[in-house]
């Protein structure tokens, strides 16, 4: 660790007791970050700050709602009508969790594209996976929040889900619910659960990072960073680019909210939950499509249930699973091609989610879900028998190999 | 084949980026579209990232709600202290508030009556939602105050709802108490139509229609489900030009940072 001088004295007490200001100036300053990284590694910063954006926003609104089936959906209506400026608060909040989703997915698809899951950063990679799986967990609860009609009809489909579990299915539906209905005491808990799950992916986000900080980012090219020649430190380079990427962010999401706040949402939900009444459909909120469309495809509940949950298990393994040693599709030919089925199979599934369950939507799902497993099932650990990779640059820095220049469309090369 | 130059690799960027978001909301558009029933899109004054609400057209239209709708359908989110917004004073707003009671309970802790004040949510037309059923052959005249943002593209749909009501195709069974509406889903609503040509008298001269009625209506109450609508919107413009202006100079800054990297 580079021995870091503070000129301020009180800085300079408190560091030699509690080294926070080296840990920052190591860890944020002098943190050597590969110099040809693209935009894609803006959204790791971006993920960051959205959870951050809806932690606060979160807290201000959960001051002002009243976890009560008689009074929920009141309270958010107080909070958009009567709060002041709390229908800014709460479409940030709203429109927030589709952002961060939409941030996170374009994260996880970069990290499949340039092979960021492979060694030495399979943890790195779990942990972000864990961090998905408990964004969709916080997600799923705080949508049931608002008490709405989709609010109510979500929660009973999703939590029903359990019961296909054999034998004490039944009994942890209830158990779930906290009673023989989705009620007040499951609107309660959902509350209190999507309270403190924040937190904890806070918590995992702090392991993802130390993960990260352990070997550094992953790059356009794949290839291990050779010495300094090949790295920026992260301050002032990066933070630059990130807050320019922020601020790009920031006005897609400024239309977003001011504009279109209600464009991500569904209308039944200004419709307060009726456990009478069931809506013509019930589907979820976009960032759940494609598994919901991965669910319906099979004809069996159970089935169902575990494929659904298999879609996400699947990738906690996939840094075993993918057997080449390169990283970066950018020299993995036939790799890079079923990178675009994926995501087009992923897109399909999303849009197969939102469609009812019937005639060639259940076809169509069936064959998505089938490539979905076989993409990282059969494929990824059978692809490099067959692949012939592209010849690997030396370094980052370095050019490539005399007569391909696979790498000089990403990376920063030296003019001279 | 040299690096490509920086500006390409924004654009492709923003291209890929816009692609993908495209293709997530795509999806969103195709299951708002899976009602088969089209109605005619209007230009609204309020429509648009700068519209505004026409204040004499939702004066107009509180005055065919409170006339034509109030009989059955409630506004419960609202106060009437909020139609300061549309341009009422407080005199305006007290005498409108005091044509309704609400029950309170008095020194010795009885259920009485008292005039309705500024402050109190608009009275619903019953107490509950049973006895809204009972009075309306069993259908229930949902709250109106949210009814436009429940409704997939609710303005136009509000609009072409009240106007309607045609003659049913003859193969067409009309129950009884159900009505023909060609933009119902199902075509049979429990409403029946309830615009009129001249079914109000506008204080301000304008000719009531059945479609002008029913765009007031509409524009009244696209208004009780947004209220925040052009504060929100004039925010959204500040907000968006102060940071097309950050993100310029943020912009800048990094050519500005990382130009002796990139031409060392």
């Amino acid at each position: 660790m580079s021995k870091a001088k503070f000129k301020n004295p009180v800085v300079k007490w408190i560091d030699h007791r509690l080294p926070i200001f080296s840990f920052m100036d190591h860890e944020l300053n002098h943190y050597p970050t590969p110099k040809n990284l693209n935009y894609f590694w803006n959204f790791g910063s971006l993920a960051g700050i959205a959870l951050v954006t809806m932690i606060i926003t979160g807290i201000v609104l959960s001051m002002n709602y009243t976890a009560h089936v008689d009074y929920a959906f009141d309270s958010v209506e107080r909070i958009m009508r009567d709060v002041n400026h709390g229908w800014l608060i709460r479409y940030i909040h709203m429109n927030g969790a589709s952002f961060f989703f939409i941030v996170v997915y374009i994260h996880i698809f970069r990290g499949l594209y340039y092979g960021s899951y492979k060694a030495p950063r399979e943890l790195l990679w779990i942990l972000g996976v864990l961090i998905l799986l408990l964004m969709m967990a916080t997600a799923f609860m705080g949508y049931v929040l608002p008490w709405g009609q989709m609010s109510f009809w979500g929660a009973t489909v999703i939590t029903n889900l359990f019961s296909a579990i054999p034998l004490v299915g039944e009994s942890i539906v209830t158990w779930l619910w906290g009673g023989f209905s989705v009620d007040n005491s499951t609107l309660n808990r959902f509350f209190s659960l999507h309270f403190v799950l924040p937190f904890v992916i806070v918590g995992v986000v702090i392991l993802h990072l130390v993960a990260l900080h352990r070997f550094g980012s992953n790059n356009p090219i794949g290839i291990d960073v050779k010495g300094t020649q090949d790295t920026l430190p992260f301050n002032p380079y990066y933070t630059i680019k990130d807050l320019f990427g922020l601020g790009v962010f920031l006005t897609i999401f400024a239309a977003a909210v001011f504009f279109f706040p209600n464009f991500m949402g569904h209308p039944d939900n200004y419709i307060e939950a009726n456990p009478m009444v069931t809506p013509a459909h019930i589907v979820p909120e976009w960032y759940f499509l494609p598994f919901y469309a991965i669910l319906r495809a099979i004809p069996d509940k159970l089935g169902g249930v575990l494929f659904m949950f298999g879609s996400i298990a699947v990738l906690f393994v996939i840094p075993w699973l993918d057997r080449s040693s390169v990283r970066s599709s950018q020299f993995r030919p036939i790799f890079k091609i079923f990178f675009w089925i994926l995501l087009a199979d992923c897109v399909l599934l999303g849009y197969l989610g939102a469609m009812p369950a019937e005639g060639i939507y259940v076809i169509l799902s069936r064959i998505a879900t089938a490539y979905y497993f076989f993409h990282f099932l059969i494929l990824f650990p059978l692809l490099p028998y067959i692949e012939k990779t592209k010849p690997l640059p030396i370094s980052i820095s370095e050019p490539v190999l005399s007569g391909s220049s696979p790498a000089s469309a990403f990376a920063f090369r030296e003019k001279k | 084949m040299n690096a490509k130059p920086y500006w390409f690799k924004i654009k492709r960027f923003i291209i890929q980026s816009c692609t993908i978001l495209s293709l997530f909301f795509s999806s969103q558009i195709c299951f708002a579209a899976g009602e088969k029933i089209t109605f005619p899109k209007l230009d609204w004054s309020f429509s648009g990232i700068t519209g505004t609400f026409d204040r004499a057209s939702q004066q107009r239209g509180l005055q065919v709600y409170k006339e034509v709708c109030a009989g059955c359908h409630g506004m419960r989110l609202l106060a009437y202290r909020n139609l300061k917004a549309i341009g009422y004073n407080d005199d305006e707003i007290k005498a409108f508030a005091s044509e309704n009671s609400v029950n309170t309970l008095n020194d010795d802790g009885e259920v009485v009556e008292r005039e309705a004040r500024p402050s109190d949510k608009f009275v619903s037309p019953y107490p509950n939602e049973q006895a809204a059923r009972v009075a309306n052959g069993g259908a229930y005249p949902p709250d109106l105050s949210l009814i436009v943002k429940a409704r997939s593209d609710g303005a136009n749909y509000l609009h072409a709802l009240l106007t309607g009501y045609v003659d049913a195709p003859d193969e067409q069974k009309i129950p009884d108490g159900m009505y023909y509406n060609k933009y119902y889903p199902g075509k049979l609503i429990g409403m029946p139509q309830p615009l009129y040509e001249d079914g109000v008298e506008y204080a301000d001269g304008t000719k009531a229609t059945a479609d002008q009625m029913a765009k007031d209506v509409t524009a009244f109450l696209a208004w009780a489900a947004e209220p925040e609508m052009e504060d929100r919107k004039r925010l959204g413009i500040s907000v968006i030009l102060f940071l097309l202006v950050l993100t310029l100079l943020s912009y800048l800054a990094m050519k500005q940072i990382w130009a002796p990297i990139k031409n060392r």
